[in-house]
């Protein structure tokens, strides 16, 4: 094995090493040391209420911000494709924002619009909906940090589609719509789903916007990953690392289910 | 009529794509849009499909009034240079596009594309994705996609364009076959006048946005409307009125011309006898079914000769050898005042 080792040339040396150090250690540690606490104790923590709910609105909400970005991004990026208007430059520097902007001061932003006196929350608040402190501003929050994440990826795709596939369409009596579900979103997918996939990683991890806009309260808006600092705080690493663990499981379970969906999606590439 | 087309024009910008231009195309002919690239020959075949809209000017296809119909219901069917075939469907998904649009029955499909594949010589090939073809087998399909609809009009943009020498060669004489047998009114455009005259009936021939002329073939290559048609269409020789070969023309004397002379038309002797312009040869070069002469004239101008092999072995020539040349044919254009727009005379030399 050693001897294996040191026939490898220095890219890989350096390659493997830096993977083991950044990626393979830290991940062995979390499980190890979410071990410790015996597999009786381990599902007790991994299964409590408390936890369970955490799960379901980190991962359900998520999952639709990630959805919402995939139409909006998909728009977003066909538009700044398809069209020359004035401020496109501006536009398209606007896009990273969420990518550069620290977490807290976009949570920040966020509850400044969103409260229930701030620009957009004052306007929905006649009509009961509350966005900050809600699993609402958890989401909106999610939307927020993985928007570019789909714009990005489906931009170029968009750039090097050819525009005489659509006139072929178009010539064979497709309207434009039918050229589009038919023609250009098949060929768009891939990368749709790749955007959504990374945006819903993103989302899934996000913990400084939410921590501001949401009120952190079991079974309302709270997030695994607050619950995780929530555990920390009181001392509790074992129960950390448990729900460190379940969520590095379902995080790993969902990209492979997402690379799966990909494969399909460009079944027809040789 | 199958096309008409009445004081068409596009612009793009500050560009005169096309100027006004009329032109009517018969039912089931097939026509060749013929010329450099920004001559409009592009912009004119997607004019007639819908693909532009015109800024002055009508359409007509088969009778009927086009010009502000969508291209979905011009019923024409368009093959694009680099196939634009549907990456994600395979062979028979591609043909079957059309028809799906149109709401035809499953086994009518089913029935129609393998018509399609037999006609387009792809009957193995119908589950294949376009990645695992080779181009000519890419165009073909294209092809079967667009005749799948039966169109009223069949339009092709640089059709061979993206493929090498041998298989456009190739597919060349499969698109005269096939209109033979389908009798569609087809149009295309292509850059290659061997092409042109290799596979059309009508030749339009197209320079800065104008048509120069209209014609087979034949009428093209023999009876050159304008000096641009008579050196596009074919290598010439443009001779200054002052070489010592032209200036004894009677047109030379009447008036300013453009004079062109095809390399084949050069008779060339070696006899010193005879009573040619002298010359000397500078350059051989065998184009494989002719031999090419570059010859330096006494007076400083330089000529391109073509000779038959035949001719060539009955009398070799050398370069530096002295020669005497005598045109056969000279074409001369009058060239007008404040207009461009020449008309021609034919001039038959020392006969």
């Amino acid at each position: 094995m050693l001897q294996a080792l040191s026939q490898l040339s220095w890219p890989w040396r350096l390659t493997l090493g830096y993977l083991l150090l950044m990626l393979v250690l830290p991940l062995a540690a979390l499980i190890a040391k979410s071990s410790t606490v015996g597999w009786a104790e381990f599902w007790r923590i991994a299964t409590d209420p408390v936890a369970l709910s955490a799960y379901e609105v980190t991962f359900v909400t998520a999952l639709l911000a990630a959805l919402v970005n995939g139409v909006m991004g998909t728009l977003t990026a066909w538009v700044l494709v398809r069209y020359a208007f004035p401020g496109k430059k501006l536009l398209e520097g606007l896009i990273d924002l969420p990518f550069a902007l620290p977490t807290a001061v976009a949570g920040l932003t966020l509850a400044t619009v969103y409260s229930s006196n701030g620009w957009v929350g004052s306007l929905l608040a006649p009509f009961g909906i509350r966005i900050s402190f809600t699993r609402l501003g958890v989401g909106v929050a999610m939307l927020f940090i993985s928007f570019p994440f789909v714009v990005r990826t489906v931009q170029p795709v968009l750039q090097e589609l050819e525009k005489d596939v659509e006139e072929a369409a178009w010539s064979l009596g497709a309207s434009r719509f039918q050229t589009f579900r038919r023609v250009v979103l098949p060929q768009i997918l891939p990368a749709v789903l790749t955007g959504v996939a990374l945006g819903f990683s993103r989302a899934v991890g996000e913990y400084g916007s939410v921590v501001i806009i949401a009120s952190s309260i079991p079974f309302r808006d709270l997030i695994a990953a607050v619950l995780v600092i929530q555990r920390l705080e009181q001392h509790d690493y074992a129960g950390a690392t448990v729900i460190g663990t379940v969520m590095l499981g379902i995080s790993f379970l969902s990209l492979v289910v997402i690379n799966l969906l990909q494969a399909w999606g460009s079944r027809h590439e040789t | 009529m199958g096309i008409t087309i009445e004081g068409v024009s596009k612009r793009f910008g500050e560009f005169q794509a096309l100027h006004p231009t009329d032109l009517t195309i018969p039912t089931g002919s097939l026509v060749a849009l013929l010329g450099p690239s920004g001559s409009g020959k592009s912009t004119l075949l997607r004019l007639i499909a819908g693909l532009e809209k015109p800024d002055t000017g009508r359409i007509f296809l088969t009778g009927r009034d086009a010009t502000h119909a969508s291209v979905q219901e011009r019923n024409i069917g368009f093959v694009f240079q680099h196939y634009a075939l549907f990456k994600h469907m395979t062979v028979r998904q591609n043909i079957a596009f059309g028809l799906e649009i149109r709401k035809a029955s499953r086994a009518e499909i089913q029935a129609r594309v393998d018509e399609l594949l037999e006609l387009v010589q792809l009957s193995g090939f119908g589950d294949r994705y376009p990645s695992q073809l080779s181009g000519g087998q890419r165009q073909r399909v294209a092809l079967a996609r667009a005749l799948a609809v039966e169109p009223q009009v069949l339009l092709l943009d640089e059709p061979f364009g993206a493929l090498d020498a041998k298989v456009r060669k190739e597919l060349r004489k499969w698109l005269r076959r096939l209109h033979d047998e389908v009798h569609v009114t087809t149009v295309f455009v292509t850059h290659d006048q061997e092409e042109a005259m290799e596979v059309a009936d009508q030749i339009v021939v197209m320079n800065q946005g104008r048509i120069e002329q209209v014609g087979s073939p034949a009428e093209i290559y023999d009876h050159p409307a304008t000096p641009f048609v008579m050196s596009f269409i074919g290598p010439v020789n443009e001779l200054s009125p002052r070489s010592q070969l032209s200036c004894q023309l009677p047109e030379v004397q009447t008036g300013p011309h453009q004079l062109f002379l095809r390399p084949h038309d050069v008779q060339i002797e070696v006899n010193p006898g005879s009573s040619g312009v002298s010359a000397r040869v500078k350059e051989i070069i065998h184009l494989g079914r002719e031999i090419q002469a570059e010859l330096v004239l006494s007076d400083g101008g330089s000529l391109w000769a073509h000779l038959s092999r035949e001719q060539y072995a009955n009398q070799p020539l050398q370069v530096g050898q002295q020669v005497y040349v005598r045109p056969k044919v000279v074409k001369a254009f009058p060239v007008k005042k404040n207009d461009k727009k020449t008309e021609m005379t034919r001039v038959p030399v020392g006969a």
